[in-house]
């Protein structure tokens, strides 16, 4: 790496107008005059787009017939096009990190409103560029190789499509789940919009085809604790939680949970909401899969406190007989796994209604969220089909089904929830379907873009659901005197926009179309996978709209409703684009940005002060040489360790002294 | 340890409200709470003035606000709902417009004054629950209103636009502060609904029937008294009975301060707490121990 000496150095500048983008509010011209006059600058062009082909391929013919030594481009942001230009240095015969770009359009164009003032800042920032690439050095990609098999973490829709679609292309795949059986929450639903194909129907098929496929290990019942490693090399910790069942044992005959010491089900039952009852020996529902029960230490009489008793005759154990699969002495264990790419697919968790103490839930026994009702009307669910109230045996006679519960409101969530307006169609149609009543949809806007949608919500209308166009402002147990009417029910209080008028409807059943949210430790894994979030939570995509299944990390994917909330069929097809992590499978390499730290051995004093500084942790002690030591492939280059290091010995590719110097020199000089 | 408050009276406790200070005084002085009184104290604006113009109605609030920062106690007392919000909507003014908070920073230097916006005001609830704490007021309990039968009234101005320490549709903090004295508190739904409020002074109609509505569910939940936190629900509640009796009928249940009870429960004289004052009374008391005379 030869500083390189002056007369080598022809520079090479472009500026581009991004349509109007740019030119609206910087005169390019006069920025290309100015630049013209820096030193080392050779020539200077102001042009339309510099992304497109012939942009590009101005790039390159400059270089041969100028003898371009160095480019520097200003337009929109690296994150856009930093690739595109490199690309056509490369091609024009140069070292791709003899270019620099610069950012005037998201940092100047786009954000000022005088004219003359974006332009000087324009020419500042074009002055710093070229005071740098002067100083830039020649830098090598290094190709990290991908490890061949894939982690799916979370095993709802999305993630079995996603494990199915890289099994079916021959890859080894790890899915992981943390409840007893994949399926997640399509698993519970009863029917799908706007088809009404029954839920179970679709998606248990596919539960068993991801259980038994050669190329997919399933571990339920676990979660991923740890990932270390770098890009394409991941060591992935597992946590196996204990279930008390030995999985190959178990042959889902279910006798135990027919001899269990309980004769009744008397415990809530998640799968169903907690509408139904379970023993504490019990499958989650009839195509669980895996076809394996679990026993619950916090309800089986045979634990207390999650310490065995063995106060129990354990007559489970008797029934299982010679296949001997239940072990209570089971603990969990942690399973190390090597991957060279992840799709996270951790899926949502639904608005907590207790949040909106005005509609009642909790308080009110016949007010229910939507995924109850989902429970409800299944002719698999607690009722068999039946839609009573908590009472267990009335059956509602007037329903109302309130919208955007904790959606698009800024005490909540300011998000659109995007499924909600589309169930609560479909619950309506299914409610009334199955109990006859009067069925008042009360909504904000109806939503509904996409394929069959509308048509659906028509006809909706022609089955006679109502619907009341207001946000509702309270459920309420409160009758006015003189309607007999409201006596015993639950009163929903709305302003009808349409009709302009505060009014009053009694109902026997609310139902909550609550919304979607981030998962409750949706943090913990973005933080273990290295993921950026969004302000809601969600994860953060590389790109909205170019790299919607990327992330910022190299061979991590993400699909369904851990990015944003979805609907299945939305989930599905992120979910097999998320298996682009193919590609780089395929391609069995990744390419590093060379921006990374490296030690002036010679200079290192062993002080280890750097090495808790790394976020990435990529820096260790050589304990022989007494020297720190950066790994090339986990270094991100976030140039911390170069900011700390007490002796100045650390130094950043692309990011040296000199070159920073440089740069701020030249945006300083514009006067 | 006794900690200190400046206090911001508002004309209502000083006059139609005066039982409200009749017995938040002795319950804070139980409690080791010591309210300082702002001298020369000028009118909130209330709602009326906000109604007219918000600007100069800030400049009016905001008087009170520098006489309680240069009173030095680090924070600003305020009872009555009606000031309890203006206080409050004048700081958010200052805090989030610049436009208001240079004509009020103007006004106030006019009169040598000054606000720099760090004195927060506080409702009384707030303070008993997250200051004083359900604990310290359950041990200074020495007759417990035992059976005592309370539909909880929060009324709108302390939980609307802002609600500062309670949820907005279903606050909790009098529940709770009830609980601990000793009542049972009664689901009362419409424990953030309209009063009436000074509908019933101008447009009578709609604002008595506002306040029957209060009552007649109240006394359909079981209720032997509505508690309150504002003076203006209060003489709502108390004051026109004879008025709705004769449209609607009668729905005699009374409607005391929230700090009355306290007071009670606390051992002080129904006098002293200012409970002769209504005009239902709240009679027959439920089976306490004789009340102590004095405190």
């Amino acid at each position: 790496m030869d500083k390189p000496t002056n007369q080598n150095i022809r520079i090479g500048f472009y500026v581009c107008h991004c349509g109007s983008n740019i030119a609206a509010m910087v005169d390019c011209p006069a920025v290309a005059k100015y630049v013209e006059t820096l030193p080392h600058v050779v020539l200077s062009r102001d042009y339309k787009y510099m992304c497109s082909d012939p942009g590009q391929e101005l790039i390159q013919k400059d270089i041969a017939e100028h003898k371009l030594t160095r480019v520097v481009v200003a337009s929109c942001s690296p994150l856009l096009h930093e690739h595109t230009f490199r690309g056509a240095v490369e091609a024009g015969g140069l070292n791709p990190f003899f270019f620099h770009m610069v950012n005037i359009r998201e940092h100047d164009s786009w954000v000022h409103t005088d004219k003359a003032e974006a332009t000087t800042k324009a020419k500042e920032l074009a002055h710093a560029a070229i005071m740098r690439v002067a100083m830039h050095k020649a830098l090598e990609v290094k190709r990290v190789p991908v490890h061949p098999d894939a982690l799916v973490i979370g095993g709802g829709i999305a993630g079995i499509h996603a494990a199915m679609t890289l099994a079916n292309a021959g890859k080894k795949v790890f899915l992981v789940e943390r409840e007893p059986s994949i399926g997640g929450h399509m698993a519970k639903f009863d029917k799908t919009f706007p088809t009404l194909d029954c839920a179970a129907c679709i998606l248990t098929p596919k539960m068993s085809e991801a259980g038994s496929h050669p190329n997919i290990t399933l571990l339920s019942y676990s979660e991923v604790t740890k990932l270390d490693g770098y890009v394409g090399n991941y060591t992935v910790t597992v946590k196996r939680k204990p279930r008390y069942i030995i999985e190959d044992k178990c042959t889902g005959c279910q006798e135990c949970v027919a001899n269990c010491v309980y004769k009744e089900a008397k415990f809530p039952d998640e799968f169903n909401e907690g509408l139904g009852k379970r023993k504490p020996v019990y499958i989650p529902f009839p195509q669980a899969t895996p076809q394996v029960v679990v026993i619950d230490p916090k309800t089986c009489l045979n634990f207390r406190n999650g310490e065995l008793t063995g106060k129990c005759k354990k007559s489970c154990v008797t029934a299982c007989g010679e296949k001997q699969a239940i072990d209570f002495n089971q603990k969990e264990t942690f399973l190390e796994l090597k991957v060279g790419t992840v799709i996270v697919t951790t899926g949502f968790k639904a608005f907590d209604a207790k949040r909106m103490p005005q509609y009642g839930y909790g308080k009110f026994p016949n007010v229910f969220t939507a995924l109850e009702i989902e429970r409800l009307v299944n002719s698999s669910g607690p009722t068999g089909g039946h839609v009573v109230l908590r009472d267990g045996k009335t059956e509602p006679k007037s329903i109302g089904i309130i919208h955007c519960v904790g959606s698009r409101d800024k005490k909540t969530n300011r998000w659109c929830s995007r499924v909600c307006c589309m169930y609560s169609l479909k619950l309506a149609h299914l409610l009334k379907e199955h109990t006859g009543a009067e069925i008042y949809n009360f909504y904000i806007d109806m939503r509904t873009p996409g394929k069959g949608y509308e048509e659906f919500y028509d006809k909706l209308l022609e089955e006679g659901v109502h619907f009341i166009r207001g946000r509702v402002g309270e459920v309420t147990d409160w009758a006015m005197s003189k309607e007999e009417m409201e006596k015993g029910k639950l009163v929903i209080r709305v302003e009808d926009t349409l009709a302009g008028y505060v009014r009053r409807i009694p109902f026997d059943m609310v139902v909550l179309a609550t919304g979607l949210e981030p998962q409750e430790d949706a943090q913990s894994i973005r933080r273990m996978l290295n993921m950026s979030c969004g302000t809601e939570g969600f994860f953060l995509e590389r790109h909205p709209k170019l790299a919607p299944v990327s992330t910022f990390t190299e061979g991590i994917f993400l699909a369904g409703c851990c990015q944003g909330p979805r609907d299945i069929p939305d989930s599905v097809a992120q979910a097999g684009a998320a298996a682009e992590a193919l590609v780089l499978i395929d391609k069995g390499y990744i390419e590093q940005e060379p921006n990374t730290a490296y030690i002036l051995d010679d200079e290192c004093c062993g002080c280890k002060s750097c090495i808790p500084l790394c976020p990435y942790t990529a820096i260790t002690f050589d304990a022989a040489k007494k020297k720190a030591v950066i790994n090339e492939a986990l270094c991100k280059g976030c140039g911390t360790c170069v900011a700390g290091c007490p002796s100045g010995s650390i130094v950043q590719n692309l990011f040296d002294d000199e070159e920073i110097f440089s740069e701020i020199e030249g945006v300083l000089a514009h006067e | 340890m006794t900690t200190k408050y400046s206090y911001f009276p508002g004309c209502s406790l000083k006059g139609i409200g005066r039982a409200y200070e009749e017995s938040l005084l002795p319950v804070f002085r139980a409690l080791d709470v010591e309210l300082e009184e702002l001298e020369d104290w000028n009118c909130c604006g209330a709602t009326a003035y906000m109604a007219v113009d918000e600007v100069k109605a800030c400049v009016l609030a905001s008087r009170n606000l520098a006489m309680a920062e240069k009173l030095g106690h680090k924070e600003l007392l305020a009872p009555c709902s009606a000031c309890y919000l203006v206080l409050n909507k004048t700081k958010h003014y200052l805090e989030d417009s610049p436009s208001v908070r240079g004509v009020i920073q103007k006004a106030l230097a006019e009169v040598d004054m000054t606000y720099s916006g760090n004195t927060p005001v506080r409702h009384p609830l707030d303070v008993m629950i997250n200051n004083v704490g359900l604990d310290a007021i359950k041990k200074r309990v020495v007759r417990p209103l035992t059976g005592l039968k309370v539909a909880p009234y929060y009324g709108c101005q302390i939980v609307r636009p802002y609600a500062t320490f309670d949820d907005q549709h279903d606050p909790q903090t009098m529940d709770r502060l009830m609980e601990a004295i000793g009542c049972t508190v009664v689901h009362y739904p419409l424990k953030t609904r309209c009063c009436g409020a000074s509908l019933t002074g101008t447009l009578p109609e709609p604002g008595l029937l506002c306040s029957k509505i209060l009552l007649e569910e109240a006394l359909k939940r079981g209720a032997d008294v509505i508690a309150t936190v504002c003076p203006l629900c209060q003489f709502n509640l108390d004051g026109y009975h004879h008025n709705i009796k004769k449209r609607w009928g009668d729905f005699r249940i009374p409607t005391v301060y929230f700090t009355q009870l306290m007071g009670l429960a606390f051992g002080l004289g129904e006098r002293e707490l200012g409970l002769h004052r209504g005009f239902i009374p709240m009679k027959p008391l439920p089976a306490l121990a004789p009340a102590a005379v004095g405190t």
